[in-house]
């Protein structure tokens, strides 16, 4: 079991990365959500596997890790979840906004001139 | 109860929510304001009381360590934090003059990185760390695109995608470590990494190595730091000067991890990463100042400073000696300051020189009111080429006396020869590049100033004025910030006494009561 | 008298202040008035240097007795003890020759600029840069600390580079200034080398301690490498060859300035250090060889190009350096003597070259012009300062009854008494008297070109005597040298002694300053000298003319300009290299680290498999290894399908919903469900998003770089794979027994994770929480302004397109029957978080979505009630949403107030303290602070996705 768990995370990792390093914006962003999914499913297997016991104590008698899955990692996951969540919708405002402006979605594409960059004095 | 630790970044926090609640630009000034200068007052009193051995271990939630999360404020932290906030306040100067209101959410943004970076200082708990660097990061993606400008767009992609990658390594490495050692207080850490054996070695050293590559990433080590100069140079003079301390995050996560963690006494994981950080250190260093010969505009040549710094403090650590590791912490906030002053004046220069000619390096219009900018640009300069009287100079002093054995000189120095030649020749370099670009800048004019040249007066060079000062400071209290650094090396390389103090501070009795050492 | 020493170095640098903060001072617009201030400013700016130098002088006048006495002047500050250095200074013998010598060519160098300069010079600027090099030479003088002299070494070099530069606006001042800062810098970081190592050879940076180790520094293995390095120094300093070029470029500097710093003061810096470190460096092979051959070489081939100069500076630049030659040469050849001699000529040197300088500062300031070609028969026109420059340029030339005279009859005397090889003790001499005659080759041709030799040829202004004080420096100047030249053992003689002595370390060689020794060889090879270089002179005028040939800059200066551009060409293309590298290259990159950073271990230690006992396929169920299939499906498939958008999407989707799945399997309920909804916000995001990205990606034609990323891929996943299997099978280990037990009794909810979550790390979601606000601020700030079109034309697929037109409808619907029920479960969700899976996340979340589904279909007056209009404007979106801005603002102050509310209790930030009353439908209630806190959370997770997402679906209805 813990093998599936372990080789399905090596899958969607090695899909990830391929698909992150080819050269359009929007690979990039499929990529980084399998990656973000391998990831998850890393943290959450370092808690080991537990079948059919989630954290959830009951008044009244003692529980511990024999008995139950491991809630930190669980908590982390959490974490991990949403704050990859902001991050891949950020990415993707920012693909979306580049393509307007490069007028394409190649990641490497070279910046055209701006006025702005070089910074003149505030506007009044 | 002494709540002094949270306050650096509970308050940005709080700030940051009343400016989301009441947007006018002003109300939002006046809280920025605010914020900053108690932040700074509070960090300048740590820092006073740090300076004379006070530590603080602070149980977020009233919960022991390791189960809770616990900031600590030891002289590292707080010198970080206190840093900060003098940038913050010099970010904040100069954002007043229009830069904050050319976005919607400059100034809350601002507070929110000023949050993450204060946390990531204090915290002393893997994740809660990780949780920081993402504040920081988004925050400072933020206010990378503020104002827009599309290689501002572009150069946020590329951060965001990067740090993704970071972040995803970051989180492996962290619940490896956890799901070896069952724990992600650093203390608690230390005490269990020493005690592994077997495969748990490889893992935990398999951990280890992986958050350095994150550290070295946000650091912008070679072969990692490819994306800096693209990403720090469209940015605003304003933000490009807070910016100056983002790269310190990753100096600071290394420092912290390596020492105490993997430190001296982690056993068969003893210093794992410093073996592998002096030579790409080094190289990078060398490389980032060979290209400031190359720059072609000023921000570009701070950026590459700015690299540059970061690749210097990295090779006093690795070096891993108490003398080598007090030369990075001294040298730490004269670079970071000198950096965000560079980055300020080149923005002074592009306001002087009109829209055209900006802060590229050609012959251009002569600069309105050449006189100060002149002047502040020779004072940054001299401070970023590490020329005496400055702390510069001093920190470059002590990084290669820190090389020599404490019996006075080898027969033969072979690595020390190489690195001394490294360190000096790309101080060579900058000195060069600096002496070009403020000879093309403010020697070499065409013509007269075009209309939208403007002039600069006392008002505009504020935040510039802020950060020399702070440097004039360094240089004039080198003695103080020199024993300061001396003691915080000392404190990095004996941790037992802190990882003590972390595992043993008790709970205030209360609500709940938890009794711990049942669970050790 | 450690008031004293501190007041003589600090007088000029105060003044120094003052004449910077002088001028700072705005001028007058008007040009009249503007050059009325500037010639005001000129004069009080002299008086405030000649009031800082004069104050200085008086210091040293009132240190002097003692020090002659042979107690040298000390005072010494702590500064940095870890590092063994100290703010000492000390004034013995030889440091007060020097201080007496910078302060006596500065005094009257201000006198002398005052009439120089003109209004349109900044006057006060200059002098400001005078006082400051004044003070750092007198630092490299009284420096009782090898790394204080260094501070002070590397500031003359930079003082040096502004005063060079001072005329901006000509390219030459430029080009020399930088080239003088790059070759005098370099030189400094040598020297700092150097020092550094003497220290620690020494044992102390402390100026006696390191004298008295002569013999160890001699001694040791690194001897040779720390001379090398500080010879680096000395020489750069003194331009001795082949470092020598920088000096003649150096003379676009402001002739006082020329006078002061490249003939008189800071040339000679690196020969006072040779002198200072004497006793420590000096005795060897390896000394002699070094030093006198470098002396040698810069005494000739600075004599012979002097000749050829036509510019009256260039000249006296090139005549410096052999002069200087000729001193380095004489410290070289380790006799006590020679350094007695050295010394004397030094002095010597300053004197004469001053005030020829000076001379040639008049001559180009009342002619107009330094070509010697056009500059003839001054001697009618201004005969008083040809007077003095002809004896000055005799002094020069060693001719009797000057000083020159004396000090060349001294170092003719000691090349004579030289030992060595017959070949050295050949050339030495040989070098000594044909520099000599070339010597007198140049004076002759600086007297006769400038003074005689027919009418000048049209001068740009009509020349005649300069104002008297201009000419006070030149005459005090010149006299001394009458004086010294006629009664040495009267003048100098009392003063040498003492330099030699305290140079020395204490014995001083017997030496005779008589004019007369009787016919001795060293006399006999002067007036050799003096007829050879007068014929010499005579026969080079005569052959070929020496005003049509045309003088080259010198080889230096041509391979200086050629390692500059190479270095600058080869940093433009390391640089652009590095600007080449794209995000994919540092995508790449960073994995590459990853990989080998995690492979590391398994090379160099045990392998991570060590101790698994257990078969890998125990246990294997049959759901699982149906999730498994579907993962291994899903993800190839997205891989191939990644070109094609919608289909890719709906994959990973997929892939997502397994995910969230395998969370259900393993006992995760909180996972699965906050899984299986941002999956659900994802999707949307990807979708709407989609509009504005071409719908398909063509094919990737570089099948080798593909390849690549294949195999780089692939080494990562089962890297990842093998972590993840091995730590597994470990035995764990973790804290999570303590989270178990007091979930309930001390966290106060049965829902271990949750608790987790909002209280015993309740600060991770405290930041988390405002990642997700500043995620939503900033998609909101990049598209709020935007209005795009979407994406049209052939790279719309049919697929897409149908499916777009189909959705928003199927939104729209499903988004109003799911709205009000959704709201409901929300809130169910979020009181129930606390024991059961839950809380203020998921419960965001659920309302989040809906709410955008309805953005999504409706467009944004769905989330701005009572706003009928549907004009997208930026500005009027984000009108609109401000109130969305506010929630997340009050979920965020929530949070953090919640957590602050402890503190009234005298509690850390986020202490929970809760209580349970009982109620229908939800049971147990728990009002637990944390509650509140998870409100907060709630609120801004709601204000952000909300805000963010609204903003995409404003995009996605193509306004």
């Amino acid at each position: 079991m813990e093998l599936l768990m372990a080789s399905g995370i090596g899958v969607m990792m090695a899909g990830g990365i391929y698909l992150v390093l080819r050269p359009r914006s929007f690979d990039v962003v499929l990529g980084l959500t399998l990656i973000s999914y391998a990831v998850n499913l890393f943290i959450f297997s370092m808690g080991r596997l537990t079948i059919g016991a989630a954290p959830i104590v009951t008044e009244g008698h003692t529980d511990s890790l024999a008995s139950m899955a491991d809630p930190l990692p669980q908590a982390l996951v959490l974490t991990a979840i949403v704050i990859g969540f902001a991050m891949t919708a950020l990415l993707l405002v920012l693909a979306v906004r580049q393509h307007a402006a490069g007028d394409n979605d190649l990641i490497d594409a070279p910046a055209p001139r701006d006025a702005d960059t070089p910074d003149g004095p505030p506007p009044p | 109860m002494n709540h002094a630790p949270i306050v650096p970044v509970i308050l940005p926090a709080l700030v940051a929510a009343l400016m989301l609640i009441d947007r006018r630009i002003g109300s939002q000034r006046a809280l920025a304001w605010l914020s900053v200068v108690l932040m700074a007052g509070c960090s300048a009193w740590m820092l006073v009381l740090a300076a004379d051995g006070w530590r603080s271990v602070y149980l977020l939630g009233n919960w022991a360590a390791p189960w809770g999360i616990v900031l600590v404020a030891d002289r590292l932290s707080v010198l970080m934090v206190a840093l900060t906030s003098l940038l913050a306040l010099i970010t904040l100067a100069s954002a007043q003059s229009g830069w904050d209101t050319r976005g919607e959410h400059f100034h809350p943004l601002l507070q929110i990185q000023l949050m993450g970076l204060n946390g990531a200082f204090l915290t002393g708990d893997l994740f809660n760390l990780f949780v920081f660097f993402e504040a920081l990061l988004i925050a400072s993606y933020g206010l990378l695109v503020h104002g827009d400008g599309s290689a501002r767009i572009r150069a946020g992609l590329t951060t965001v995608a990067l740090n993704l990658v970071g972040s995803a390594l970051f989180l492996i490495g962290a619940s490896l470590l956890y799901g070896v050692t069952g724990t992600l207080n650093f203390a608690d850490l230390a005490l269990r990494v020493s005690q592994l054996d077997g495969a748990g070695v490889t893992l935990a050293h398999t951990g280890a190595l992986l958050l350095l590559t994150v550290f070295c990433l946000k650091a912008a080590i070679l072969p990692l730091g490819f994306w800096l100069p693209g990403t720090y140079s469209p940015a605003g003079p304003a933000v490009g000067a807070l910016f100056a301390v983002m790269t310190k995050v990753g100096i600071y996560a290394v420092l912290r991890l390596f020492t105490l963690v993997f430190g001296n006494s982690a056993g068969a994981l003893a210093e794992v990463a410093f073996p592998w950080i002096v030579l790409p250190a080094a190289a990078g260093y060398l490389l980032a100042m060979i290209c400031t010969l190359a720059g072609t505009d000023l921000r570009k040549l701070a950026s590459m400073l700015v690299m540059a710094s970061a690749a210097f403090l990295l090779i006093g650590i690795g070096r891993a000696s108490e003398t080598s590791i007090a030369a990075a912490v001294y040298y730490l906030p004269h670079t970071t300051l000198s950096a965000a002053a560079l980055f300020l004046v080149a923005g002074l220069v592009a306001r002087s020189r009109g829209e055209r000619a900006g802060d590229i390096l050609v012959a251009g219009p002569a600069p309105l009111s050449a006189a100060l900018v002149g002047g502040l640009f020779f004072l940054t300069a001299m401070a970023v080429a590490g020329m005496p009287p400055l702390g510069g100079f001093i920190g470059k002093v002590m990084l290669l006396l820190s090389m020599l054995p404490d019996e006075g000189l080898p027969a033969a120095i072979g690595t020390i020869g190489w690195l001394w030649f490294i360190i000096l020749a790309g101080s060579l370099f900058g000195l060069i590049a600096l002496a070009r670009a403020g000879s093309t800048l403010f020697w070499k004019s065409d013509g007269p100033s075009p209309a939208d040249a403007l002039t600069v007066g006392w008002r505009e060079a504020l935040p510039a004025l802020i950060a020399l000062a702070a440097i004039a400071g360094i240089a004039i209290g080198s003695a103080p910030l020199q024993r300061y650094a001396q003691a915080t090396a000392q404190d990095l390389l004996q941790t037992d006494a802190l990882i003590d103090e972390v595992l043993t501070t008790r709970p205030r009795p209360g609500p709940h009561q938890p009794s711990p050492q049942t669970f050790r | 008298m450690a008031n004293l020493l501190l007041l003589l170095l600090v007088s000029p640098f105060a003044g120094a202040m003052l004449l910077a903060a002088l001028a700072a001072r705005p001028r007058p617009v008007e040009l009249t008035q503007a050059i009325a201030a500037e010639k005001a400013q000129l004069h009080r700016a002299a008086w405030i240097a000649a009031a800082a130098a004069g104050l200085s002088a008086l210091a040293l006048l009132a240190l002097a007795p003692d020090v002659m006495s042979g107690t040298p002047a000390r005072a010494r500050w702590s500064w940095l003890p870890a590092l063994g250095i100290g703010f000492g200074l000390r004034l013995d013998g030889l440091a007060l020759l020097f201080c007496g010598l910078i302060i006596g060519i500065g005094l009257l160098v201000v006198l002398y600029a005052r009439y120089y300069l003109s209004a349109d010079d900044r006057t006060a600027r200059f002098y400001a840069l005078l006082m400051a090099f004044m003070g750092a030479m007198l630092g490299i003088a009284l420096a009782d600390n090898l790394i204080v002299l260094a501070m002070a070494w590397e500031l003359t070099s930079l003082i040096s580079f502004l005063l060079i530069g001072f005329w901006q606006h000509r390219s030459d001042a430029r080009r020399g200034a930088r080239m003088a800062l790059t070759v005098t810098g370099a030189g400094g970081l040598a020297l700092l080398a150097g020092l550094l190592m003497l220290g620690s050879i020494a044992g102390s940076f402390e100026l006696d301690t390191v004298l008295g180790a002569g013999d160890t520094v001699r001694a040791h293995p690194m001897y040779p490498v720390c001379l090398g390095l500080i010879l680096l120094g000395a020489f750069t300093k003194s331009a001795q060859f082949p470092f020598h070029f920088w000096l003649p470029q150096a003379m676009a500097a402001p002739t006082p300035a020329s006078a002061y710093l490249h003939s008189a003061t800071m040339v000679k810096a690196g020969i006072f250090l040779l002198a200072r470190l004497y006793p420590v460096l000096s005795g060897t092979e390896l000394w002699f060889f070094s030093v006198t051959i470098a002396g040698g070489i810069t005494l000739m081939i600075g004599a012979w190009n002097a000749i050829f100069k036509h510019d009256l500076k260039g000249l006296l630049a090139y005549s410096t350096i052999s002069q200087l030659g000729l001193i380095t040469m004489l410290l070289g050849l380790n006799s006590p003597l020679a350094a007695v001699a050295a010394l004397f000529h030094l002095l010597n040197h300053a004197a004469f070259k001053a005030s020829l300088f000076m001379a040639a500062g008049i001559i180009d300031h009342e002619t107009g012009t330094r070509d010697m070609r056009r500059i003839n028969g001054l001697w009618r026109t201004m005969p008083i300062t040809a007077a003095l420059a002809i004896v000055a340029a005799a002094a020069m030339a060693g001719v009797p009854l000057l000083n020159g005279f004396l000090s060349k009859e001294m170092f003719f005397e000691e090349a004579l008494a030289v030992e060595g090889s017959r070949a050295v003790r050949f050339l030495v001499p040989a070098v000594a008297a044909l520099a000599a005659a070339l010597s007198v080759a140049y004076s002759a041709r600086f007297i006769h070109d400038v003074f005689f030799n027919g009418e000048p040829v049209n001068l740009p202004r009509t020349p005649h005597e300069p104002p008297r004080f201009m000419r006070v420096p030149v005459e005090m100047l010149v006299v001394l040298c009458l004086v010294v030249g006629l009664a040495p053992q009267l003048t100098i003689g009392p003063l040498l002694t003492m330099g030699a002595r305290d140079m020395l370390g204490g014995t001083v060689p017997e030496f005779s300053l008589a004019i007369w020794h009787g016919f001795n060889e060293p006399l006999l090879m002067s007036l050799a000298a003096l007829i050879g270089g007068g014929l010499l002179y005579g026969w080079l005028q005569r052959q070929y003319s020496l005003h049509t040939n045309d003088d080259d800059e010198g080889a230096g200066k041509r391979l200086f300009d050629q390692t500059m551009a190479a270095l600058v060409a080869s940093a433009r293309r390391i640089n652009a290299s590095i600007e080449r590298i794209g995000m994919r290259t540092n995508l790449f990159l960073t994995v590459c680290v990853a990989i080998a950073a995690g492979a590391l271990p398994w090379l160099i230690g045990p392998s991570p498999l060590d101790g698994i006992t257990t078969h890998p396929f125990e246990g294997i169920a049959p759901v699982p290894l149906a999730l498994w299939g579907i993962a291994v499906a899903a993800t190839v498939a997205s891989v191939i399908l990644a070109r094609e958008r919608l289909p890719a999407l709906v994959t990973v989707g997929a892939l997502g919903l397994v995910v969230s799945l395998t969370f259900v399997w393993f006992s995760a309920p909180d996972l699965a469900l906050t899984q299986l909804l941002v999956e659900v916000a994802t999707m949307l995001v990807m979708m709407l998003s989609l509009r504005y990205l071409p719908s398909r990606s063509p094919r990737e034609l570089d099948d080798r770089r593909k390849l690549r990323d294949g195999v780089i891929a692939a080494t990562a996943g089962i890297g990842i794979g093998v972590l993840a299997w091995a730590t597994m099978l470990r035995p764990a280990s973790s804290l999570s027994d303590f989270f178990l037990t007091r979930a309930l009794s001390e966290g106060g909810g049965t829902n271990a994770t949750n608790v987790i979550i909002v209280d015993f790390r309740g600060f991770d979601t405290f930041g988390e929480s405002f990642v997700m606000a500043a995620a939503g601020l900033v998609i909101h700030d990049l598209i709020a302004r935007l209005s795009l079109a979407p994406v049209t034309g052939p790279a719309r697929t049919g697929r897409l397109a149908a499916f777009e037109q189909r959705y928003p409808l199927m939104l729209a619907t499903t988004a109003r029957m799911l709205l009000p029920f959704a709201l409901m479960v929300s809130v169910y969700f979020f009181l129930r978080g606390h024991n059961l899976p839950g809380g203020g996340f998921i419960a965001g979340l659920i309302t989040a979505i809906v709410l955008m589904l309805q953005t999504v279909s409706n467009g944004e007056q769905a989330l701005a009630p009572g706003q009928g209009s549907s004009s997208s404007s930026g500005s009027g979106l984000a009108r609109k949403l401000s109130w969305l801005h506010t929630a997340i603002g009050l979920g965020l102050l929530i949070a953090c107030l919640t957590g602050l509310g402890s503190w009234l209790l005298g509690y850390p930030f986020l202490t929970s303290s809760f209580i349970h009353p009982h109620l229908p439908v939800v049971g147990e209630l728990p009002l637990a602070s944390a509650a509140a806190f998870d409100l907060g959370v709630y609120l801004s997770v709601v204000g952000a996705t909300v805000l963010a997402l609204a903003g995409i679906g404003r995009l996605a209805r193509g306004t």
